[in-house]
């Protein structure tokens, strides 16, 4: 279970991303974090694995408080919370393989990750998603071969190699085209159920939020405005994290896109 | 502002009247001063050798062809030694220039305000200096031969190649150092996994440019005394050996043709 | 998408099996031998260089000293000497820079291949390749010999090597240019000189601008070794005060000369970023 308790972070211009968050992720459940840019989203989620130092306030995985932890610490705490990124943000000139190994960095030795030398049951696993994920074929290409989507699969499976307990993911479908975000959120999304992970998916795109997540929070101004489920979001509550806006169009493509979604899923195999 | 009232016509012209003229002085004071320099150089002229010098110029040519072709034998070592000069002395300078380069990147500097400016004053002033200077003085330090030739490429290169890593260094992608850190890794695999990868392929390409200008440099390093080529150029200029001479420099010609090949193919492999 | 992958069998195939990176190099054979005969290389390089230790040893006391001198330098004792040599390699860079830029843009636009005929291209094309072939040094060494000793010979030297730098890297840029701009130019009927002052020109300037100051900076560093081959400049003194195991007052000029730099890279910085 994730604990945030009156988490602040205020950068150093005096922009204030975040004011007094509370929010309780239970395990298991997958989250949507939606809001307008510059809400502190991204703040947020990084807050959370420390990319971007707090404030104050406290973060709370299971037992122990992360916002207090040494170095050490630190890295083996991060090492439960597998982060899946907006542009992707695998290492382009390292192979596919590599790139998933390195989900592992926290588990090996520095000697042996630079020898590649990484233990028979993690390759295993690297090979296993790689299946899961239907790139196996691309083992050992180097990445930057990659198209969007296939790339977004790999930051997928570097962040499940890890074993985490829960997954931060920061707008997974941003610069995706709309079929494929739409697999790439199912993709997630299912990984999640079968492992029992919990996920915070910050996500701008409303309609694919509400297909996929059994909770959303909408954040404005670093506060939380809304907390509840997909089908709570009325075109009131979109003005209030949004502002004004004519919402009735957004959510009937919500309807059509749904409908359109059905023989997607009975396609794939 | 360009178009103008005149006579109650507009009239449109590139610059006003006012920033035409800042640039004509502009113009006025560079053709000054190159005036000024041009009179300096020619009163330090013996213009009667100047009108003299089609003739030695053509005495020389006559004098220096053909090359003395059986010199070849006797410049084996010295080719071999100007190699190594080059080559040794880029290998210690990368060497020394990849944690330079570390310390000078404004992204990977453990402290802005003391260790960058130490950083970025050892890549200006080793680069500032000509390595035929550093060849003097480390002939004035540890003697001539060919290890001072080493150590005065290899000094004037970190320079030159911590510059260009460094560059390398701070325009890396952060998103893929961020995901590499968030996986629980530690400072040196970030370092590994996250920095290196990227930086990697400049890395080799100053490498190669460097040696292929370091093969230009180690050529002359002979002129005061630090091994190599160089040395044999010399002895020949200062008997007035001109046969030699010109076989040397046809040697080097070819050494410098030969290297830009193999930097060029080398590049093209990597990159 | 969402299945069991490609099929079970290929990872079947897979499981329990070790996993190397791809090599660089994908024939061993041919890495194993460039790895090897560049090992071979490097302790053949390192064992004919005959270093004498003991002599290194002795040194390490002058390089101690002269280190030491940079806590000290002098500026006085040869003030007047490295007034004048510093002038006249400011004079020789100055002179040179303006000539050797002058004459480039023509070259330049000579050899790139889009806007020049075959002849003129194939001749200006031969003049930068031997301008960057022949060492500066190299060149001072003859052109002293030709025009005796003295500023002229420096002089020559940078605007000769200003030429082979500066047109090859102008030549490339033109070559490296949209296209489109300059056509649309043409469109409009413009004559050769008008399509280059409209359609290359702003495209090329900024960069040669950018350019000609790096060459300057490279001119007053190159202006400082002149000297040693009687070709004009600091460089002569230098050369007297290392000779003369003067460390005062060869600290002194490199860091002058380190100063000039520091300065030169500084206003180009200055002056490229207003350009573009």
């Amino acid at each position: 279970m994730l604990q945030l308790k009156k988490l602040v972070k205020t950068y150093r211009t005096g922009d204030q991303a975040l004011k007094m968050i509370d929010l309780e992720v239970p395990d298991g459940q997958v989250l949507a974090l939606i809001g307008p840019s510059g809400a502190g989203k991204s703040t947020m989620i990084r807050c959370i694995n420390r990319l971007v130092e707090p404030s104050s306030g406290e973060v709370w995985l299971d037992e122990t408080e992360l916002t207090r932890l040494g170095a050490g610490a630190l890295r083996r705490a991060r090492r439960k919370m597998g982060m899946i990124f907006q542009e992707y943000a695998l290492v382009e000139r390292l192979t596919v393989m590599e790139n998933v190994l390195s989900g592992r960095l926290g588990y090996v030795g520095f000697w042996r990750s630079l020898a590649r030398r990484y233990p028979q049951k993690d390759v295993d696993e690297a090979f296993r998603l790689l299946d899961r994920v239907g790139l196996l074929h691309m083992a050992d290409k180097r990445a930057d071969e990659l198209s969007g989507g296939q790339r977004q699969r790999i930051g997928i499976c570097r962040a499940l190699i890890q074993d985490p307990k829960l997954l931060l993911v920061d707008e997974p479908t941003a610069s995706l085209d709309p079929k494929t975000s739409r697999q790439i959120m199912r993709l997630i999304c299912e990984l999640c159920a079968e492992r029992g992970l919990a996920a915070i998916i910050n996500i701008h795109d409303v309609a694919l939020a509400q297909m996929f997540v059994s909770r959303v929070v909408g954040l404005r101004f670093g506060e939380i405005v809304f907390d509840g489920g997909p089908t709570e979001l009325s075109p009131d509550k979109l003005t209030e994290i949004y502002g004004e806006e004519d919402w009735e169009a957004t959510i009937e493509t919500v309807e059509d896109e749904t409908e359109e979604a059905a023989p997607v899923a009975a396609v794939a195999p | 502002m360009p178009v103008l009232t005149e006579n109650d016509t507009r009239i449109w012209r590139r610059r006003t009247t006012g920033k035409s003229l800042v640039l004509w002085f502009g113009w006025l004071l560079g053709l000054a001063a190159f005036v000024v320099c041009w009179q300096r150089i020619s009163g330090a002229t013996t213009w009667f050798f100047v009108q003299d010098a089609p003739r030695i110029a053509g005495d020389i040519w006559t004098r220096a062809t053909p090359p003395r072709w059986e010199y070849l034998s006797q410049l084996g070592k010295p080719i071999w030694d100007t190699l190594n000069i080059a080559t040794l002395g880029t290998l210690i300078a990368l060497v020394l220039a990849v944690p330079v380069a570390f310390l000078a990147a404004r992204n990977t500097t453990p402290s802005k305000l003391i260790v960058r400016p130490i950083a970025l004053l050892i890549i200006v002033s080793t680069r500032s200096i000509n390595s035929l200077i550093w060849a003097l003085l480390l002939i004035a330090i540890i003697g001539p031969g060919v290890f001072a030739g080493v150590i005065a490429i290899a000094i004037r290169s970190v320079g030159f190649c911590a510059k260009l890593i460094y560059e390398a260094i701070e325009e890396i992608e952060h998103a893929q150092v961020e995901a590499i850190t968030a996986t629980g890794a530690s400072r040196w695999q970030v370092m590994a996994y996250g920095i290196v990868p990227q930086i990697l392929p400049a890395f080799a390409g100053v490498a190669v440019f460097r040696w292929d200008i370091n093969i230009r440099e180690s050529t002359v390093l002979g002129l005061v005394g630090a091994g190599g080529i160089g040395l044999q150029l010399s002895a020949s200029l200062n008997t007035l050996a001109w046969p030699q001479v010109s076989l040397i420099l046809l040697v080097i010609l070819f050494a410098v043709v030969i290297s830009e090949w193999v930097s060029a193919k080398v590049r093209g492999a990597i990159i | 998408m969402s299945g069991v992958g490609t099929g079970t069998g290929e990872l079947e195939a897979l499981l329990g099996r070790r996993w190397r990176k791809p090599a660089f190099i994908k024939r061993p054979a041919l890495r194993w031998a460039l790895a090897l005969g560049f090992v071979v290389y490097l302790i053949a390089a390192v064992l004919t260089i005959p270093v004498d230790w003991a002599r290194v040893y002795d040194g390490l006391d002058r390089g101690m000293a002269f280190i030491g001198a940079f806590a000290h330098p002098d500026f006085v004792s040869r003030g007047s000497d490295i007034g004048e040599g510093l002038l006249e390699s400011i004079v020789i860079t100055v002179a040179a820079s303006v000539v050797g830029i002058a004459i480039s843009i023509p070259i330049g636009l000579g050899a790139a291949r889009n806007i020049a005929p075959l002849p003129v291209y194939l001749l200006c094309r031969a003049i930068i390749a031997i301008s960057r072939a022949l060492q500066e040094i190299i060149v001072a060494i003859l052109l002293v010999a030709i025009f005796g000793f003295g500023p002229l010979a420096g002089f020559l030297t940078l605007s000769f090597a200003t030429i082979g730098f500066l047109s090859k890297l102008l030549a490339e840029d033109i070559e490296a240019m949209d296209r489109v701009q300059a056509e649309a130019v043409r469109a409009t009927g413009a004559r050769w000189s008008q399509w280059i002052n409209y359609g290359v020109q702003p495209q090329v300037i900024p960069r040669l601008v950018g350019l000609s100051m790096y060459r300057v900076d490279i001119n007053f560093r190159e202006s400082a070794i002149l000297g040693l081959v009687g070709a004009g400049g600091i460089g002569a003194t230098l050369n007297t005060a290392f000779d003369r195991y003067e460390y005062d007052t060869a600290a002194a000029i490199l860091i002058l000369i380190i100063g000039i730099v520091m300065g030169l890279e500084y206003l180009s910085g200055l002056i490229r970023t207003r350009v573009q």
